[in-house]
């Protein structure tokens, strides 16, 4: 199982790929809308990048309560 | 009422031959050929194994991320579209959006999205199918995207009409400005379908050359030895605007649009009629909304696309409407037919012969069809004053457009 840093690093990656956001601004606390302007397209992109890669379903109900990077890791590691 | 003055301010290319509209015009004025060989591992399979290919690929102007959002005709009609605006110096002239329209169109539109996402699908599964699918295959996405990087709020359109897709939006773009509805619109054409599917579609039709082996010598209209157009790709974008309002800014003026015609043939789904009736009707109908007199009209950039029947159609037509006095090119000789962006970028072509005196040539053109009995700037630019040009495009569907250009 994932720890929390390695799921962080695994989300800079794919914000780098799907929406060129920089991995040195990827962090618990920042917003993926607000702090790193990844639009609600790509953020489905994020989604199935990351269920891929973490072997997690996150279902479409869930999503829109991932506001932060924190959220999602959080949500990764409680269901991978 | 009397018709508002309209003219070009701005254009912008990039095409087989150059990135932008100067190398582009710099390659037509040298006779240089934009046809290759597709050295793509796909082609082994096509009859058709040559095709026009952008001589910039977009991934060298847009970035990465940007570019993944984007099926390759919204690309090329952004980048084209970019140019235009710069050209026509009004990224700071402080126009007001609710009178700033786009005409933009396509031929085919996002097919290589929808056929890449459906190969997504196939391979694995509706989940992974991209959410930037959609506005990425909508035939109306290049001129959606074009608008929305301009902040266009006089009305958004993509009129499509297979090849004359791009006339037919300059002529629409005319309309939007005639009517009131805008004061500047961005209008033009754009297609990127070189893909396996549509060249066997095109191949199947037998509509394409098949000369594989001698790709610069392929498209060759109104030479005996033609045996169908070569597909190509890009985006031609022309700025229109009011004259009155062009003047009040002081925007550098390339031509005046001076009128526009548009015939449907109501005859057959893909042949011409053999006598260019609906062509002809086009070309007389231009004259008359711009009112120039037949014998101002010095030069056609024809639609002539190296096809046994249609080139020779068009000449009936040019004959009919016009006479036998113009200097005819087919620069398609040189670009390849980009389809949905033809008219555009020949638009482009026939206002810059207006501004340099001069008819870029017909490459190819060694034995000339019996049937030719007009002149054409045939292997070399031909120097030549011209007061007022012809730019003809047709399309499958017997849509026909003719636009009229006059000096400013």
């Amino acid at each position: 199982m994932a720890t929390r840093e390695e799921v962080v690093t695994g989300l800079a990656e794919i914000l780098e790929e799907v929406a060129g956001v920089n991995p040195d601004d990827v962090s618990e606390e920042k917003s993926f809308t607000e702090d790193l302007d990844v639009d609600s397209l790509s953020m489905v992109e994020v989604v199935v990048a990351a269920e891929e890669k973490f072997g997690a379903k996150i279902p479409d109900d869930e999503v829109q309560n991932l506001k932060t990077v924190g959220d999602a890791v959080s949500f990764i590691v409680a269901n991978s | 009422m009397t018709k508002p003055d309209v003219v070009v301010t701005g254009i912008g290319a990039t095409t087989p031959l150059g990135g932008d509209v100067a190398s582009t015009w710099d390659a037509m004025l040298a006779g240089r050929s934009g046809v290759s060989k597709l050295t793509q591992e796909w082609a082994d399979q096509l009859t058709v194994k040559i095709a026009a290919q952008l001589a910039v690929e977009p991934s060298e102007v847009i970035d990465r991320v940007r570019l993944r959002k984007l099926d390759r005709s919204e690309a090329v009609a952004l980048i084209a579209a970019a140019e235009a605006w710069a050209d026509a110096g009004l990224a700071d002239a402080g126009l007001d959006r609710e009178r700033l329209g786009v005409v933009v169109g396509s031929g085919i539109g996002g097919a290589q999205t929808l056929l890449a996402q459906d190969d997504i699908l196939e391979a694995s599964g509706a989940r992974r199918v991209s959410p930037h699918t959609v506005p990425m295959l909508m035939p109306n996405g290049p001129a959606a995207f074009v608008g929305l990087e301009y902040g266009a709020q006089a009305g958004v359109h993509a009129p499509t009409s297979a090849c004359a897709t791009g006339a037919e939006a300059v002529a629409w773009g005319l309309d939007m400005i005639r009517s009131g509805r805008a004061d500047v619109v961005i209008a033009g054409g754009t297609e990127a379908v070189i893909h396996p599917l549509p060249i066997a579609g095109f191949a199947s039709m037998r509509a394409m050359s098949t000369r594989n082996d001698d790709p610069e010598k392929a498209s060759r209209p109104w030479d005996k030895g033609r045996d169908g157009f070569v597909l190509g790709e890009g985006a031609g974008i022309l700025i229109l605007e009011r004259a009155d309002h062009a003047a009040a800014r002081g925007a550098r003026i390339y031509a005046r649009l001076a009128g526009a015609g548009m015939t449907s043939d109501g005859y057959d789904i893909v042949q011409p009629h053999p006598e260019g009736t609906g062509a002809a009707r086009a070309i007389a109908m231009a004259l008359r909304d711009a009112d120039v007199a037949k014998a101002d009209v010095v030069h056609v950039n024809a639609h002539a696309t190296s096809t046994p029947v249609g080139d020779m159609a068009e000449i009936a037509a040019l004959r009919a409407a016009l006479g036998d006095h113009p200097v005819l090119t087919a620069t398609k000789s040189m670009t390849g037919h980009l389809l949905g962006a033809a008219g555009a970028l020949e638009s482009i072509a026939t206002i810059l012969a207006i501004r340099d005196s001069v008819v870029p040539p017909t490459i190819n053109l060694d034995d000339p069809d019996d049937a030719l009995t007009m002149d054409v700037a045939a292997h070399k630019a031909r120097p030549l004053q011209i007061a007022a040009a012809l730019n003809n495009s047709f399309g499958f569907g017997g849509h026909n457009v003719a636009l009229l250009f006059t000096r400013p």
